[in-house]
Order: structure tokens, then sequence, then C-alpha cells
């Protein structure tokens, strides 16, 4: 086979082995998801984080808006702090909250904000004052048990103090 | 007690020979890194290179590709199924490929396709004395047979094992989709909410060069160090195939454990 012909076919192969990568990374893997807009940053402090992970989406009305882009601890007020890359087009009022919220019953979890009605808006580096923790699902449930566990008692107890009263 | 004498001298000699077999092996790798520039001042060789390892070996990847995509999607559905969540079937075949099974069974096909012929050619160059009669007319034969052979193999392994991940990710939508009837939108969906490309598809690459450098190495080492005899070239080549295996299903682990160990 002349050189010509070689070069041709390894080009061909190499060219193969780029649109293999290429749908890979666009078609199976979440490069069509980073964009490059301009984006500016918000922080948020949440007594409990529970799952939430750096690049969790950051959604409002269930659109994305925003990523999470680093979690830390503030070791002053005891409070996890995390960091939100915004998208430039999305604005929102000064006194919106931002909640952790899960999708599904055992999704993922993604930050939602829900827009306040100030006229400012949110701007570089400023807080978000009004947050609300992730659920933990074990102390939901050891709260719904020992409630439960309480009524019990007491309408057992009720009756077991009636009756020694009984002769 | 003379066969015990024996039989420890045996284990030494076992010892001494590993030791020996892996010095020699680091050499070999550092002679042909320390070659290398002839890749650049003659492209060409390592072209031909790549043409002989890779485009021959397309056929029987992008097959094993596909039919690996189609065992995934059945397995995977059958699990997924009992959980009622068959829509994560396209994320269960894509991770699997990108992650593991794309560089793992690329690289096995690999040593047992392009790395036994590789064996092959060279010891049978030794063989027939022309290593020797290089050597004669001044062509050094490291740098003029084996580092093109090296070069061809590392920039081929990547392409193929990206190949296999493409067609068997096919494969499994072809399954998934087309013959079960999972919802094609959320086959994508879920698949891409959760390949993350930096952390599954490029550690996948890169787990797939370091397996085209070992199998390729190893192929090159055992037909370098070939008896020059029919026997001995066909046991070289052998060797090629069981340690070209294990040295990748081993690095696997490795690298598995470094790279996704969080």
């Amino acid at each position: 086979m002349t050189r010509e012909k070689t070069d041709f076919w390894v080009g061909l192969f190499v060219l193969l082995g780029i649109v293999a990568l290429v749908f890979l990374a666009l078609r199976a893997g979440n490069l069509s998801s980073f964009s490059l807009a301009p984006t500016y940053q918000v922080q948020a402090r949440f007594d409990n984080l529970g799952g939430l992970k750096v690049r969790a989406p950051v959604k409002s009305s269930g659109v994305v808006v925003g990523r999470v882009s680093s979690i830390s601890f503030d070791n002053e007020r005891y409070q996890a702090v995390a960091t939100l890359d915004m998208e430039s087009q999305y604005q929102f009022p000064d006194d919106s909250s931002a909640s952790i919220l899960t999708s599904g019953l055992l999704g993922e979890q993604y930050v939602g904000i829900t827009p306040g009605g100030d006229d400012k808006m949110l701007a570089q580096n400023s807080t978000i004052k009004y947050t609300q923790s992730a659920v933990v699902l074990e102390e939901l449930i050891s709260k719904f048990l020992y409630s439960s566990a309480s009524k019990e008692g007491t309408a057992k107890d009720a009756p077991a103090a009636a009756t020694p009263a009984k002769p | 007690m003379n066969t015990l004498v024996r039989g420890i001298g045996r284990l030494g000699g076992l010892v001494r020979g590993s030791i020996y077999g892996l010095g020699a092996f680091t050499r070999l790798f550092a002679t042909i890194l320390a070659r290398s520039g002839i890749a650049l001042k003659r492209p060409g060789l390592v072209s031909q290179q790549i043409h002989f390892i890779g485009n021959y070996s397309l056929l029987i990847i992008a097959v094993s590709g596909l039919f690996v995509g189609f065992v995934l999607g059945l397995q995977g559905y059958y699990t997924l199924n009992r959980y009622g969540s068959e829509e994560a079937l396209g994320l269960l075949v894509a991770l699997s490929l990108t992650r593991e099974l794309g560089p793992v069974v690329t690289a096995l096909l690999f040593a047992g396709r392009a790395g036994t012929s590789l064996t092959a050619e060279i010891g049978l160059m030794k063989a027939g004395e022309q290593l020797a009669a290089m050597e004669v007319m001044a062509v050094d034969p490291i740098r003029r047979v084996l580092t093109p052979r090296f070069w061809g193999g590392v920039i081929a392994m990547p392409v193929l094992a990206a190949v296999f991940s493409m067609v068997g990710i096919i494969g499994g939508w072809v399954v998934g989709v087309l013959l079960i009837g999972i919802d094609s939108g959320a086959f994508w969906s879920q698949m891409q909410s959760g390949v993350d490309v930096f952390n599954d598809v490029l550690n996948g690459v890169l787990k797939s060069v370091i397996f085209g450098i070992a199998v390729t190495l190893i192929a090159l080492y055992e037909g370098w160090n070939a008896k020059p005899t029919p026997e001995g070239v066909s046991r070289a080549t052998t060797r090629t195939v069981v340690s070209g295996s294990l040295a990748v299903l081993g690095l696997d682990f490795l690298l598995t454990a470094l790279m996704f160990s969080n």
C-alpha cells in the first residue's frame, strides 16, 4: 500500500476516535450542560446541607439557573456555606430564599430558589438570608415514631391509671 | 537433603529471574522513550504501525463493543426492572462502559489481536537474524523497529477504547429502546445527568492510554527477548497474551482504586 493510502486510512481511524470521544462527551456525558455564560456568585448558609454535592444544579421553578460551585464549613457560626454560581441572565430579588430539595423520593439533591419581592437584586458575593435546610428522612421518621409512641403511651397510661382506682 | 537444597535454589532462581525480567523491561521502556525522536522525524513509520495495529483491530473491537452493549442492556434491564427504574438503563450502560468495560475489554482484545502479532513479528525478525543484520548496517533496531510500534500501539489503544464505548452505548440503546421499549428521552437524559465528562469519560481515556502503554510494551519486550527458534517465538506469543491480560487486570484495580475511590 502506498504511503498516501496508509495515511488516509490512519487519518480516518483517528477521526473515528475523535468522533467517538465527542459522542461520549456530548451525548453520553454532561459536557453539553457546561455553560460558559457569565455568572455571579452568591452565598447561602444552611444548618444542614444533607447530601448536596458540588456541581449540583440550582433551580428556580424547575429551571436550572446555576450550579453549586463550592461547599465549605463556617467555623464561627457552625453552619455550612454553599457558594452558588448563578447565571447572569437570571436575576433574583435580594430577599429570595434558598432551600435544599430532593428530586423524587430518592433522587439527587439540588438548591431551589424561591424569588422574594424586594426591588434590590442579588449582587456578586451577596448572601441569601432566608434558607431552609435539607430534610433528613431519618429525623422525620424518628420524630413520627416518637410522637406516635408517646400518643400510644398516654392512651395506654390513662386506663392503666384508672384501673387501680377501681376496687 | 539434596532435593531440599535444589528446591530452595529453584525458588531463589525464580525470584532473581523475575527481578531481572522487571529490570530489563524497565530498561527497554526507558530506551524506547529515549529514542522516540524518530516518531517525530519519520511520522510515516508510526502511521504505518497505527494502520497495522489500529485499523485492522477496528472490526473486532466494534463488533465486541456492540455485543457487550447488547448484553449490558439485557442484563441491566433484568435487574433494574425489579425496582421499577428501567430508565436508568442508559446510565448503567454508559457508566460501566466508560469507566471499566471500554478500556479493559479493549485492552484484553488488543493484547490478543495486536500484541501477539507484534511479538511474533519481532520474534521472527530476530529468528531470521534481521535485527542482527540491521545492527551490522549501523541501524539501531530499537529505534527503527520497536519505537514506531510502541507509539503506534499507544496511539491506537485509546482510539479503539473510545470506539468500543461508543458502539457499546449504541448497542445498549438498540436493546433498551428499540427492543424492550424504554423511553428514548429518559434513556439519554438519565445518562447525561449521571456521566461526568472529567470524572468518568476522561478517566476512562487515561486508563486506556496506560493499558496501551502496558500491553504494547509487554508485547515488544516478549518479542525482543524471544528465543530465536520457532518454539521460542510461539512461547513468547503465549506469554504476551497471559502477562498482558494479567497486567491489564491488575493495573485496572490499581487505577480504579486511585481514580474512583472517593
